[in-house]
Parts: structure tokens; sequence; C-alpha cells
């Protein structure tokens, strides 16, 4: 309980200054400041979003499907949120005499539960274009769902390869079979034991999962207004958008999780520290792929429709499953 | 006890979502009705212990199959359907064979796999059991069934693909 709080604070506080990096950072490439006037560098600026957010008037259009137009940013959050419920952010520890490890569930099947949970969100994202009853709505809901469906294939195609090294769907134990080093000195994260290219694949599948740029066509503003949130206002559109950073911020901590070791990494000093080391590499692991993520945004161009589903399909797709083949050919020869 | 409680609970969902699907007029909220039937038979799985079905079931079923429902219907952008008056056949025949039909199936069941009630997790369900049923004992319906699937999946190719477009078309290797 006291967890599932704790937690929930933790990623709703993160998705607010994911927000606030984006802004910096991608200000900071395009030779802007990004926003400074609200508390040093800007660090208060989410709060006074937040509060804009929630006292703008919230329209309703009048064509609109009512039910679903309400109940679909909410199935937005509602997926975002419950994914993290099962991530591990870090070793068991002992406060107080009571053993506790760092996440809020630990399920056997955790990594197919998130897969599950992350494959309802489409519908939040569907249902807003349709039922807003708007061209451009109808266009950015239905690209989002070809979308999402067809990168889903190769992001969880390459995701077994790591299975098969790993021999569980637990994420615990994924990471906890990261654990030591080659030679002394090359971790043994999945990504230096020949799962390189399934590292890539995946990031490629996560952008379009997100649908962040260059990926980023169900919500094209020049060609589609904003896609399928255009017509959403205040705090209804802020859900999508917390959705969509939550979004990343789950799929950053898989990434972390799967290929980068999770939360290994040199451990020194007292007890104490001990205890937290793991969680700061961990949070380490997740900055760093939020700002690549960012630094993408501010630097490739989006790709044209056709390119982005012939790119899934054609190229992403037989990638994975000649990684996933090749991959159960060396455990097999190993075993 | 609050395994059978949300067993319960679950079961009238999933009757609620299946009674809703065929009342409501328009298709997206069947489809939806149906999303909410296959994500509680998902719930059902897992508190009878199969919870790798239950994963596959909400990724395959409620995840990418149902979507492409939704897609479908967003493409086409199907309205509301007209309500006609139901046949009076249907009405005579159809409702006491659905009756005796019921009748005979509860019978059956009861006759041939006794009374008492699978435990709340007492499926063999993890990844490792099904896995091994599945290469082991049965490998050869797995792979006819994948056989039979990929033939349905060239059929729909084949069909899909236009007659004017065979000589360069994606019709024309399958």
């Amino acid at each position: 309980m006291i967890k599932t709080v704790i937690a929930l604070i933790v990623l709703l506080t993160a998705v607010a200054y994911t927000v606030w990096l984006e802004r910096k950072v991608v200000g900071h490439i395009q030779n802007r400041w990004g926003p400074t006037r609200v508390g040093p560098f800007g660090l208060l600026q989410p709060l006074a979003d937040g509060v804009k957010f929630l006292f703008k008037e919230d329209l309703t259009p009048p064509h609109v499907y009512k039910p679903l137009y309400i109940a679909a940013p909410m199935l937005s959050l509602i997926f975002a949120l419950t994914s993290i419920a099962l991530i591990p952010v870090g070793n068991v520890v002992s406060v107080g005499g009571i053993r506790t490890p760092l996440e809020i569930t630990d399920v056997n099947i955790g990594l197919l539960i998130i897969l599950g949970i992350t494959s309802m969100g489409v519908y939040g994202v569907a249902l807003a274009g349709w039922s807003s009853n708007s061209k451009y709505s109808l266009l950015g809901g239905l690209r989002a769902s070809a979308q999402m469906v067809s990168y889903e294939i190769a992001l969880g195609l390459s995701l077994i390869g790591v299975l098969i090294m790993s021999g569980s769907f637990s994420l615990r134990q994924i990471v906890d079979a990261q654990g030591g080093t080659f030679l002394g000195f090359i971790p043994r994260w999945n990504i230096f034991q020949g799962q390189i290219f399934a590292f890539f694949i995946y990031l490629i599948a996560a952008f379009a999962e997100t649908n962040r740029v260059p990926f980023d066509l169900p919500e094209a503003e020049t060609e589609l207004v904003a896609g399928y949130h255009t017509e959403y206002s205040a705090m209804k559109f802020a859900m999508f958008f917390m959705a969509e950073y939550a979004n990343m911020i789950t799929v950053a901590c898989l990434a972390s999780l799967l290929f980068l070791g999770g939360w290994h990494g040199p451990l020194f000093g007292p007890p104490l520290l001990q205890a937290i080391l793991p969680v700061i590499w961990f949070a380490a692991r997740i900055f760093v792929f939020l700002f690549l993520y960012i630094w993408i945004r501010g630097t490739l161009p989006r790709f044209r429709y056709d390119q982005l589903m012939a790119f899934g399909w054609k190229v992403l797709l037989p990638l994975a499953i000649a990684n996933l083949v090749i991959t159960g050919f060396i455990v097999a020869l190993k075993s | 006890m609050i395994h059978l409680t949300l067993f319960l609970v679950f079961g009238a969902i999933c009757v609620a979502g299946a009674v809703n699907l065929l009342v409501q007029r328009h298709p997206i909220n069947s489809a939806l009705s149906l999303i909410a039937v296959l994500a509680s038979l998902a719930v059902e799985y897992l508190l009878l212990g199969a919870e790798f079905v239950a994963a596959v079931q909400v990724i395959v079923y409620a995840g990418a199959i149902m979507v492409l429902f939704v897609f479908t219907i967003m493409l086409l952008n199907a309205g509301e359907e007209e309500r006609t008056r139901g046949s009076r056949v249907a009405m005579v025949i159809g409702i006491p064979s659905l009756l005796i039909g019921g009748v005979l199936l509860a019978w059956v069941l009861v006759r041939h796999s006794g009374t008492e009630a699978v435990l709340a997790g007492a499926l063999p369900g993890s990844p490792e059991n099904v896995a091994w049923m599945l290469f082991h004992e049965f490998l050869l319906p797995f792979e006819v069934t994948s056989v039979l699937i990929l033939i349905a999946i060239m059929g729909a190719v084949v069909l899909a693909a236009r007659p004017e477009a065979t000589s360069t078309g994606p019709g024309k290797e399958s």
C-alpha cells in the first residue's frame, strides 16, 4: 500500500519533470533557453502547467460521442500508470528489520503482464480518435492503432532473445541473471551477451509504440493539427500527455531491466549507501534513455506513413525473427 | 474465499458483457463489450492458476485481435444498426432448442467430469508447464494448427490481392 503510493508519486513527478527536461533540452538544441521564468531554471514550470490545466475551461465539442470521449483519456492514463506496478527498481532492502523488495508486486510472468497492459493502451488513443468525430482525430487514431499493432510484434519478438537467455519471465530474475562481469571489466548485461541487435530493434519499436519522433505520425501537427487529441482540452488533454510520458518511462525501465543490467553497478560505502546505490544506477539508466528520446526528437525529421509501415514489417520484423532464431541456436548449442 | 468472490464477480462481468454485446446497437459498443468479456475471461484463467494462458489471452485477443476489430469499425465508420422484429420461427424453435442444448451440455459436463470444482490456483499453468505440454504431448496438433493458420494467412493474401495487380502484386508469390 505504502509502496503503491510512493511509486505513483514518484512516477507522476518523473512525468512532470520529463516534460520540463524535454522543453529545456529541445530549447537548447534549437538555440533557445526553454522555460526560465518560473522558479530557478524554470523548475517550477511543471507545477504552473498543472495548475493551468486544472483551471482551463474543459470544452466538449458538440458532435462527439460522449461516453467514449470521456472514457478515452482515462483509459490511456490508467493503462500507462498500471504497468509501473510490475517494475522492480532495486534489490531487496531491509528497513527496520522488515525486508522488502523494491517493487509493488513480483509475479513470475511480470514481463508478459506489462506487454498485455501496454497492448491495451492502444484503445485510449483509438477511441479518442473515433469518438471525437473529427477527421483529423479519426486519422490520428487510425494511424496510432495500425502503427502500435505493427510495431508491437517486432517489440515482442526482440524481447524473446532475452527471455531465452535468462529462462524466466520474472523481471527480477532477468536482472539477477545479468550480474557479474566478463574478464573483470565488461558487465554481463544482455546487450554485451549478443543481444545488441535485439536492443536496437527494441529501441526503434519502443519509439514507435510511444508515438515519439521520428514515428509521431498519429499526432503529426503539420498535417493532422494534433492527431487523436485535437478535440481535447484542459485536463483531458493533459491526461493524454501524462500517459505518453508515463509510457516513455515504462519503456525506458524495461530497456534498462532487460538489456542494460537493471540496477547492477559498482557498490561501495556504508550499508545505507549500498542500499540506495542500485536505485540510483537504475534511475541513471532511465535518465539516459529519456535524454536519448528528447535528443532524437530535437534532431530527426518525421517519417512518411508508408515508410513507417514498410520499415516495421519489412525490416524490423525479419531482423527480430533472425535474432530470435540465432539466439535459440546458440543457447541450444551451449546447453 | 477472496478468490471465489473475485471469480464470481468476473464471471458476472463476463456474462453481462456478452449480453451487452448482443443488445447494443452501435458496433463500437459491441466491440468494447467483447473486450470486457475477453479481459474478464483472462482474470478467470488467472484465478484458476493458468497465468500464462491469462497473459496470452490479454495480449493476443484483447490487445491485438480486438484492436483490429475496433480499427475496422473506425475505418468503415459503421453507423448504428437498425433493430428488426425477430422472426417467429426463431422464437418458436430457437428458445426451446437453446434450453434443451443448455441442459444437455450441463448434463454431459456433470456426468463426465464429476461434480467437484477446480480449486482456485490449482491448474498447472506456469509457462514451463504449458511449454512442456505444447512441445511434448501435443507437438503434432500444435504444429498442424500453425500450418493451418499459415494456410489461412495465404488464403487471405490471395483473396485480398486485386485481380489486375496479380502480375506485380503481393498475391503472386503465394
